[in-house]
């Protein structure tokens, strides 16, 4: 098998599901002729045909009512933001409605919301966001994260097999840069289970998506310098594996929280409040949080580097707690 | 019996049905305001006195296999798709026998298994997008079916709204809206929301069909939504339905509707629905006194059990509030296919991707501006206009060429 990108390793996602399932449809703007903007669903149309790769109006609060129409159904669709940031124009059918039908009157929503969020490639303040919080704070909802072609494909296929909507973040300075082979066989990635992606007994440090690069990175410097990071890949942000971050604090006893969220409101804040709570006694040092500037997403090289957290920033925090 | 033509002829039994639903719902609503005085409905209450012969006649047009999405001023609708009183009764009174057991309350549930309805959402225009996903959903599965939602006035000004009709007009779905102009939306008239006589020409701006009907004459909007159901399960795409009515109360049991002027009530209460249809019930010699009187006593004895039943529903245990936030294995999502799946499934379904865009948008071409659709009949235009000028591939229209 040849190692594929991640956006190759969700057009599989896609496809395979497809093929198992024909209650899986997908619905988006410019997902079919054209492939999607960065090509996820490329070829599907030519496949699956019109009534299963439904291009739209530019109207996502209608893509997403659709949707959730849809899977009243019992269909399976799955809904491209072409842009996350997009989302926030059906912020009220994601918060009010999905999120909410089956608690409120037992009406499960099997769908799948996924789109391209996050920085670094010069998108500017519209086309970088990272809005997972708004979510996460809406009891209801799924959120996964994924920083590998495998978990991207993985947790690609787990949200469409849930029952309940998920919403799928993928990193798009991911999309081409990470590349792996995957097995031949299906497989999925349980959401809200996090990969320790490097045991250390110096400090954990929990992050996720394309910040987890920037801490692997990290974790080898620190390596050199004697300091053995354990590294977190959270992968899923609702529901939050707790038991798996508490678990490692108490190896570590220190934590460190890097994230490409803004730092106000990230989840590390939540992270923190958990450990906390569940295990005050274990930790030797204040927990660390390394986040974006509480700012937009800026457009230019400079501004955007100094917003998004850089690796020199995860190294001089973990030195930091390491000799706390 | 001297019934008119109808052009889809009504039985004495469904005439009668009619009446039962339309008189069911008034009595319900009295009921509920007695309810509230006792201060046993919890929050608020809204009130569809005036309105029933819409919410009835409408709803009364689907099949089983239909789907709806009520909103709050159509529990007729409900009531004919089999919800009983008690369901009403029980949510208001947010207990734990009601359909949500206490999770939302109103007319705020649904049943998509049985009765194919879909829970009302309180934001205003959201249904419309949903609806045609279920009724995207159905064409997709095979199922003849059609999708109707209701909208006041007011809300036909929300962006759900506009972007939920536009995708339903672009998708051809079986979907039919009706706007139930009840002249208010809150403490605000027609005339300051939408500078349009009749809502029914919005539908103009979507290149679908549109009607306007007398909302207070309940088989004159059972004719008309009939007609728009059964051009819609044809596969014309979405027809939008303006049902004009009257408000009779304030928005709710707190507003005392001060704002409407006295004569504007008098003047819609010579034309109470319920009043017209006794009348009309009489001339024609469907009834006598007698069997009025029957379904009087029918329905007085039905609401007595029902309110016993809901009255002695307890207030849900407060666990309850931390569970079903999420699917955990509690429902089984299936879809109900009704055509053959191989159908959907490569190599049948593979098609050569590729768009026909016809005249290529010249000035001459298929994209101008849709043909004036006439004010308050069928407004239909080609789906061509509809569309831009670009074939759109759903069922019924042309496609571009399969590969093979
Ligand atoms: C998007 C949205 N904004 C505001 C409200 C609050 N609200 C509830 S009903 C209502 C008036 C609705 O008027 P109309 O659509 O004409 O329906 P009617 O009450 O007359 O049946 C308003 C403003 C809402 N439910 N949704
Ligand atoms: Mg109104």
């Amino acid at each position: 098998m040849a190692p594929v990108t991640m956006i190759e390793a969700i057009r599989e996602a896609l496809d395979e599901e497809m093929q198992r399932d024909p209650a899986v449809v997908l619905i988006g703007e410019d997902i079919g002729v054209y492939g999607g903007a960065f090509k996820a669903t490329e070829g599907l149309l030519a496949k699956y045909g019109w009534e299963r790769v439904i291009d739209t109006p530019i109207s996502e609060t209608a893509i997403i009512g659709a949707a959730v129409g849809m899977s009243y159904q019992g269909l399976r669709p799955v809904a491209e933001m072409q842009f996350i940031d997009f989302i926030a124009c059906c912020f009220n059918q994601m918060v009010n409605f999905v999120a909410k039908s089956h608690y409120r009157w037992g009406g499960p929503v099997p769908m799948v919301v996924r789109g391209p969020c996050g920085g670094g490639v010069h998108g500017g303040p519209f086309h970088s966001q990272n809005p997972e919080m708004w979510f996460v704070h809406t009891p209801g909802l799924k959120v996964v994260c994924p920083s590998t072609a495998y978990d991207a494909k993985g947790l690609l296929k787990s949200a469409i097999r849930d029952n309940n909507p998920v919403l799928c973040l993928e990193h798009k300075f991911l999309y081409r840069r990470v590349k792996e082979e995957l097995p031949a066989e299906d497989y999925t990635v349980p959401i809200g289970k996090l990969a320790v992606r490097r045991p250390g007994r110096d400090l954990t440090i929990a992050t996720y998506g394309a910040m987890t690069l920037h801490v692997m990175d990290a974790a080898e410097e620190l390596a050199k310098e004697g300091i053995e990071a354990e590294v977190l890949d959270l992968r899923t942000l609702a529901p939050l594996d707790r038991e798996g971050i508490v678990e490692s604090v108490r190896r570590t006893h220190k934590l460190l929280v890097v994230h490409e969220d803004v730092k106000t409101g990230g989840i590390a804040g939540e992270i923190a409040a958990t450990v906390n709570e569940q295990a005050f006694e274990e930790l030797d040092g204040p927990i660390q949080r390394v986040a974006s500037l509480d700012a937009p997403v800026p457009f230019s090289p400079p501004l955007e580097e100094r917003f998004l957290p850089q690796v020199a920033d995860v190294t001089r925090a973990a030195r930091e707690l390491a000799r706390y | 019996m001297e019934l008119p033509e109808m052009k889809y002829p009504l039985s004495r039994e469904q005439l009668l049905d009619l009446y039962y639903f339309m008189r069911l719902t008034r009595e319900l609503d009295e009921q509920l305001v007695r309810l509230f005085r006792q201060n046993k409905v919890v929050g608020g209450l809204y009130s569809s006195i005036g309105q029933e012969a819409t919410s009835v006649g409408t709803a009364y047009t689907l099949e089983k296999r239909d789907w709806m999405a009520p909103m709050i001023r159509n529990v007729g609708g409900l009531l004919v798709k089999g919800f009983r009183p008690r369901d009403i009764l029980m949510q208001y009174m947010a207990r734990s026998g009601s359909p949500t057991g206490g999770k939302d309350g109103t007319s705020h549930f649904g049943d998509l298994q049985e009765r194919h309805v879909v829970s009302p959402i309180s934001m205003l225009g959201d249904l419309i997008p949903v609806m045609t996903g279920v009724a995207m959903g159905g064409r997709y599965l095979g199922q003849k079916l059609v999708t109707m939602t209701w909208i006041g006035d007011g809300g036909t000004s929300t962006g759900a709204f506009h972007e939920g009709m536009n995708l339903a007009a672009a998708q051809r779905a079986p979907f039919v809206c009706v706007v139930e102009n009840n002249q208010w939306a809150y403490s605000t008239p027609v005339a300051r929301q939408v500078p349009l006589h009749d809502l029914a020409e919005r539908a103009r701006a979507y290149g679908i069909a549109s009607y306007v009907v007398d909302g207070n004459d309940v088989v004159a909007v059972y004719q008309t939504t009939k007609e728009a159901v059964e051009r819609a399960r044809r596969g014309e795409g979405p027809v939008l339905v303006e049902s004009k009515t009257m408000r009779m109360k304030g928005h709710a049991q707190h507003d005392a509707a001060v704002y409407v002027p006295p004569e504007m009530f008098d003047y819609w209460k010579a034309r109470d629905p319920i009043a017209r249809y006794e009348t009309w019930l009489t001339e024609r010699k469907v009834w006598d006194k007698k069997t009025k009187a029957e379904i009087e006593r029918r329905i007085e004895r039905e609401l007595k059990q029902e309110l016993e039943f809901a009255e002695n529903s307890p207030l849900p245990e407060p666990e309850v509030a931390e569970r079903g936030v999420y699917c955990e294995g509690c429902h089984t999502i299936e879809a109900h296919w009704e055509r053959p799946i191989e159908q959907v499934q490569p190599p049948r379904a593979s098609v050569q991707a590729a768009w026909t865009v016809s005249n290529f948008g010249g000035p001459n071409g298929a994209s101008a501006a849709p043909e004036a659709a006439g004010k308050t009949k069928p407004a239909t235009v080609s789906a061509r206009a509809a569309n831009g000028g670009t074939k759109r591939p759903a069922r019924g229209a042309a496609r571009p060429k399969r590969r093979r």
